[in-house]
């Protein structure tokens, strides 16, 4: 996983609420066995017509946004099915962090397995990014994950919050699954006093 | 000692570490796959040179892109990344050795039917697969979520989940439903009044006499739909319904274990006292048959409703419901039964159990559906095609006029050749009303399985009381 330190770059717009993972990533690209490509087809029925040309009036389509790397979304953004290929397509497509007032659970783990940095913030600080947000190629923030700050394009800070442990991670772009290997023995000796006592499982 | 929830003792029973900031290890009891989370998770092990840990706790399946018509038992997949992705799970379950239900068994079905169905799925357990929708084992008082394909991997990896422990939080529904009125009918007028973020961050446990009196094909319908509600488990205790349904299933435990298991399961309740973090409770006969209007699951209203106006509602939703409106092509104002309905959904892991295609039987008995009406039926599993055919519930569903189908996801989310053309208008037993979930431009009216059968044969959303 690629290491996460400290991003700037542009932020788009995106207040619609219960933005879904089925709005993120169609089911009709779910097919691929790859986690690689999908950024092509990110919000691809809010991107795209039908006969592939671009809708104007979409955010990550205007000339302004078109390289975002962050996202300033409205409530409860990545609700909806567990599809990891919405991070992949996020990620695929240049986006390393979002900013919500809230996540679905699911989406929020996702975004950390995959060098992708969810931040939630109170409504207060989530309105005014997205006035930031706003000013097109003048849009540019600063996340800092080591000092858990957002600088806005006029100097203004923002503070977050991050689970140690995911910042941990992220900092050193860590496999979840080496770390855990590393308890084995805790592993082995659970399985062996959990199979004696429930050996029906 | 400190009383405890259900949840509670589940998670205690399956915690091997935790760290000073509350990140713990987990233990997995059970893991489902399925063919469309799994196919980059399998990639990463053979990658890495690793195993899976456990093969012999780990259930794969494949049932979001196979085809329902008949013509599947050809073998014919004419999509073809939908043909590679099925064929990579059989690929990978066999190079991996975990029980496997290929598309031509009669046990294939949706992953969450099955597992119960075969007892992989008992009560106290921890279940986890690539998909939302998991938290339909908690019916039998098993701690049941999605995970993505990440996590699917770490569980192949390790056996284990990386967790912090959610909040706890209670649904209770008291007394009787009214006639008319189903699990379904429940699930979704929870999510109404708590709204699709209203259980993130919690798991909830579903209580009450309501609940208690649905049968455990009911009691999975409520459960399925918690991560509707943000939620990513839900969870019911288990009582004699439970073991009874359990019991004799190929993967149960047999006599002289199952005696050692219903020692311990019957331990898994809430304590006198507990704690709950929120608390919400309905009364049964204040629950109508409910139907959603919008693109969330949270736009649900009684079928006795008008559409709401964004007026209606404040912040974000307002711009949302303006957004909804246009794309479902309703009006505020208008009458929930006036909406014409050209398509019928019957099935999913919401509502493809026997209890389902037996209501919808019921109802549509020696009648026809309207002329001109798509209504599609797609049991959950081959062994439930087999018992609603062995009933002759399959029959009347026929005679109707509805297409009886092979098992899988099919229009639930359309990754396979069933979806709704732009502007088709459907009933359906789903889980999501999301724009574009039933193919791009479809609209969806999700319902209980009692109420699509009522617009089957009107041809408009109908309040199934009525008939």
């Amino acid at each position: 996983m690629e290491k996460f330190s400290k991003v700037t770059g542009v932020a788009a717009p995106m207040p619609l609420i219960n933005i879904d993972t089925d709005m993120i990533i169609p089911k009709l690209f779910l097919k691929t066995i790859k986690r690689s490509g999908l950024g092509k087809n990110l919000f691809d029925e809010m991107r795209y017509n039908e006969d592939g040309s671009e809708i104007p009036d979409f955010v990550l389509n205007q000339t302004a946004y078109r390289n975002s790397t962050i996202i300033v979304a409205g409530d409860n953004f990545g609700c909806g099915s567990s599809r990891e290929h919405a991070p992949w397509a996020l990620l695929d497509f240049g986006v390393r962090v979002v900013i919500s007032t809230s996540f679905a659970d699911i989406f929020f783990n996702n975004c950390f397995k995959n060098g992708i940095l969810p931040i939630a913030l109170p409504q207060e600080d989530v309105d005014k990014l997205m006035d930031d947000a706003g000013r097109g190629s003048n849009a540019v923030l600063t996340i800092d994950l080591e000092k858990q700050v957002i600088t806005g394009p006029d100097g203004g800070a923002v503070t977050f919050t991050v689970d140690a442990f995911k910042k941990h991670c992220l900092l050193n772009g860590l496999d979840d699954i080496g770390l855990t290997m590393q308890k084995a023995d805790a592993i082995d000796a659970f399985e062996k006093q959990y199979g004696a006592t429930t050996p029906w499982v | 000692m400190t009383a405890k929830t259900l949840y509670d003792k589940i998670w205690d029973a399956h915690l091997i570490s935790e760290d000073e900031d509350g990140t713990s290890l987990l233990y997995i009891d059970r893991h489902l796959v399925h063919e469309v989370t799994s196919p980059q998770a399998f990639e990463g092990l053979r990658a890495a040179g690793r195993k899976v840990h456990a093969p012999e706790k780990t259930i794969a399946v494949p049932d979001h892109n196979v085809p329902t018509t008949l013509d599947r038992v050809d073998g014919v997949v004419k999509n073809e990344e939908s043909r590679i992705q099925l064929e990579a799970l059989d690929k990978n379950a066999r190079d991996f050795g975990v029980h496997y239900y290929p598309v031509d068994d009669v046990r294939q079905g949706v992953v969450h039917i099955i597992g119960p169905e075969q007892g992989w799925t008992l009560p106290g357990m921890t279940i986890v697969c690539g998909d939302s929708h998991t938290a339909t084992h908690g019916a039998f008082g098993s701690l049941a979520h999605g995970i993505g394909t990440s996590e699917v991997e770490h569980v192949l990896a390790t056996q284990t989940l990386i967790q912090t422990k959610s909040k706890n939080m209670k649904v209770e529904i008291t007394g009787k439903l009214p006639a008319g009125v189903t699990a379904k009918d429940i699930t979704m007028t929870v999510i109404g009044l708590t709204g699709t973020a209203g259980g993130t961050g919690y798991v909830i446990e579903y209580c009450g006499e309501a609940i208690r009196d649905l049968s455990m094909e009911g009691r999975m319908t409520v459960c399925n739909m918690a991560i509707e509600g943000g939620a990513r488990s839900g969870l019911i205790a288990p009582d004699e319904k439970t073991f009874e349904y359990v019991n004799g299933r190929p993967h149960a435990p047999k006599a002289g274990m199952w005696e050692l298991a219903m020692e311990s399961w019957k331990s898994l309740f809430t304590d006198e006292g507990a704690h709950f973090d929120k608390v919400l409770t309905i009364k049964g006969e204040d629950i109508a048959p409910a139907v959603t209007w919008g693109t969330s699951p949270e736009d649900v209203l009684p079928i006795t409703g008008i559409v709401p106006s964004p007026e209606d509602f404040e912040g974000g939703k307002v711009d949302a419901v303006k957004r909804s409106l246009e794309y479902m092509g309703l009006t505020a104002g208008m009458k929930l039964t006036d909406i014409q309905i050209d398509t019928v959904f019957v099935g999913s892991c919401t509502n493809g159990r026997i209890e389902d295609f037996r209501a919808v039987a019921d109802i549509v008995k020696g009648k026809k559906i309207k002329e001109g009406m798509r209504a599609i039926v797609v049991p959950g599993s081959g062994l439930v095609r087999a018992q609603a055919e062995e009933e002759g519930v399959a029959q009347i569903l026929i005679d109707a006029g509805f297409e009886w189908r092979l098992a899988g996801c099919s229009m639930c989310l359309a990754m396979n050749p069933d979806k709704l053309d732009a502007g088709e208008r459907c009933a359906a037993t789903t889980n999501r009303n999301f724009e574009g979930r039933q193919g791009r431009g479809g609209r969806t009216h999700l319902v209980s399985p009692a109420m699509a059968a009522a617009a089957a044969l009107t041809g408009h959303l109908t309040d199934v009381r009525d008939l």
